[in-house]
């Protein structure tokens, strides 16, 4: 078995009533695409939250990289080589698309120093053209220079995808990746996704079922906050639990 | 808000203002009003100080009721640098600059911790309590302010003479807006820009967001503390009124007439408010009222200042 590269453990988190994680187990392999399914407001996307650094849990660590991450803010994580994307477009829209990706790629730890008060950006020619790559290779080639704002909601999906790899990640979270996009761009993100998925780890939320059987190496299932189940695709299809609460609706 | 990008025409106006700017102090003495040379330094001064607010609330989105402070620590240290014997400028402003810089460095390491109105209640505390420590510190006048017993020399020139002075308050200015223009377009002008409109978002990006917020709230505090030492030169005083948060205010309302967010902001609207108080002071006891009206008016009709009028952002 390859080691894990993501390793939550025993990981709870309460909102006022709602008990939104209850004592999670979940690990990624380095390598593989694990998806995590389940139904609306099964605590999916709270649980990315705590994954990335953005919410910090009641009890229970994360771990990333072998390393303890628990107590480590979320730009830290990102250093560290997680990068995530949002389930409701979280881009730069006042920015071009090139703009958005040469921010990203700005970031990171190996571009240098953002405390740079001299040089106006632009000039700046490996930002922009490692940028490019980014932009190429999410489809966007024809967007480069066209504002976030005014890119249809496919493309600010896979401009947000983008982002993400401009960061260098080990490992990507992806929050429904295809929320809102039609069959068509559908289809090219999950080909996207699949061709990703050869030099890094995923871990994918999404309601697509035929995706998610399409990408998932091993697929989790996550209920009123609780895992019920984690396997192999087939043997999560069959699971009589998952059938119960969630597949059912969906095949 | 969108991300400042320098227009197209911007050099060249900016090359017709300077000239302009030069040439004024000798045109007001060929007309016969040098006394307007004292009043030109003051809104020169004022517009640095409005354009290091700028740079905070603006391009850093922090909105600080705070700013006061590090123009009142600018005009103390040259006050309390003159005391200590160092009357030249070329020691006493960049003093002044760090003295402020450093006191914003810690102001804003703790508020910069809290978000919202708790920021705002913050920066607030802050500035009274430096208001405070002026008005009871004995040593440096307390209510009456720390005098300066003559204007300072500037690389061995002194800036007794009103020219001089205008000068001295023209280079800081220029210098400031040159680095001000180079920096919001530059990477760093860029990552606090973004961090303006959407922080969580430039966290996910790895970036630490707290720290270029406070280097960028240090950075306008030094500046407010250069504005600081020159207008205590210009006035013979540091007062603890520059302290207030009310001084803070008037800096905001110059803000807001002006433009915030964008580049030249700052500087029109120091140029409006005090032009204003100027003219309306002459007219009627009750110029508040009318200043009052006034802003309602930018307020409602030119909601993003002034400067938004000419300077159309590119996104
Ligand atoms: N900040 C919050 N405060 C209070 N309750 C919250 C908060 N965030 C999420 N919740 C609650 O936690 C539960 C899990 O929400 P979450 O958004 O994680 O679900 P999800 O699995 O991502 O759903 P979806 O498939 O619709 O995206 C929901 O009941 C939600 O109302
Ligand atoms: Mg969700």
């Amino acid at each position: 078995m390859a080691e894990a590269l993501l390793e939550v453990r025993n990981l709870s988190r309460r909102f006022a009533a709602v008990d939104a994680l209850k004592d999670v187990n979940f690990s990624v392999d380095a390598g593989e695409v694990h998806a995590l399914i389940g139904p609306n407001g099964a605590g999916k996307t709270t649980f990315i939250h705590h994954v990335s650094g953005a919410l910090k849990p009641d009890s229970g660590s994360v771990h990333f990289a072998g390393a303890d991450v628990t107590a480590l803010s979320m730009h830290r994580r990102v250093a560290a080589g997680m990068a995530r994307s949002y389930q409701i477009t979280n881009v730069f829209l006042g920015l071009t698309a090139i703009d958005n990706v040469a921010l990203a790629v700005q970031g990171r730890q190996d571009a240098g120093s953002s405390f740079r008060f001299w040089k106006p950006v632009r000039r700046e020619v490996a930002l922009f053209d490692e940028a490019r790559e980014y932009l190429v290779q999410v489809g966007l080639e024809q967007r480069i220079d066209t504002v976030a704002g005014n890119l249809a909601h496919g493309e600010q999906r896979a401009l947000e995808l983008a982002m993400a790899l401009a960061t260098r990640p080990k490992m990507l979270l992806l929050d429904e990746p295809m929320a809102g996009t039609g069959p068509e761009e559908s289809a090219r993100m999950v080909e996207l996704i699949e061709h990703l998925a050869r030099h890094v780890t995923i871990l994918l939320v999404e309601h697509d079922m035929a995706a998610v059987f399409r990408l998932a190496d091993r697929i989790s299932v996550l209920v009123n906050g609780q895992l019920i189940c984690t396997g192999e695709p087939e043997a999560v299809r069959a699971n009589g639990d998952v059938r119960r609460a969630y597949l059912g609706d969906h095949l | 808000m969108a991300f400042y990008r320098p227009a197209p025409y911007q050099k060249p106006v900016a090359i017709a203002l300077l000239l302009v700017l030069a040439a004024l102090p000798f045109g007001l003495a060929a007309v016969d009003q040098a006394f307007y040379i004292g009043f030109a330094t003051r809104v020169l001064i004022f517009a640095l100080a409005a354009t290091s607010l700028n740079l905070v609330l603006g391009f850093g989105g922090m909105f600080s009721l705070g700013h006061a402070a590090f123009f009142g620590v600018g005009a103390y240290t040259a006050a309390i640098c003159q005391q200590a014997g160092i009357n030249e400028a070329l020691i006493a402003f960049p003093l002044a600059m760090i003295a402020a810089g450093a006191f914003a460095l810690v102001v804003g390491a703790i508020s910069l911790r809290t978000r919202g109105v708790y920021f705002i209640m913050i920066t607030l505390a802050f500035t009274q309590m430096a208001y405070y420590l002026a008005v009871s510190a004995r040593s440096w006048g307390g209510d009456d302010g720390l005098p300066l017993v003559g204007r300072m020399t500037l690389a061995g020139v002194s800036l007794a003479d009103d020219t001089h002075l205008y000068f001295a308050a023209f280079f800081g200015l220029t210098v400031t807006m040159l680095f001000f223009g180079r920096l919001a377009d530059a990477r760093f002008g860029r990552v606090i820009q973004a961090i303006r409109e959407n922080e969580t978002r430039m966290e996910a990006l790895g970036y630490p967001v707290f720290t270029y917020r406070l280097v960028c709230f240090a950075l306008g505090g030094a500046l407010a503390g250069l504005a600081g030492a020159l207008l205590a030169n210009l006035t013979g005083l540091a007062s603890p009124n520059l302290l207030l948060w009310t001084q803070s205010g008037t800096l905001l309302v110059m803000l807001i007439i002006g433009g915030v967010g964008y580049l030249y902001g700052g500087a029109v609207g120091a140029l409006i408010l005090l032009c204003l108080e100027e003219v309306l002071v002459g007219f009627t006891p009750h110029w508040h009222i009318v200043l009052g009206l006034i802003l309602l008016g930018v307020v409602l009709f030119a909601p993003k200042g002034v400067a938004a009028l000419f300077g159309k952002r590119h996104g």
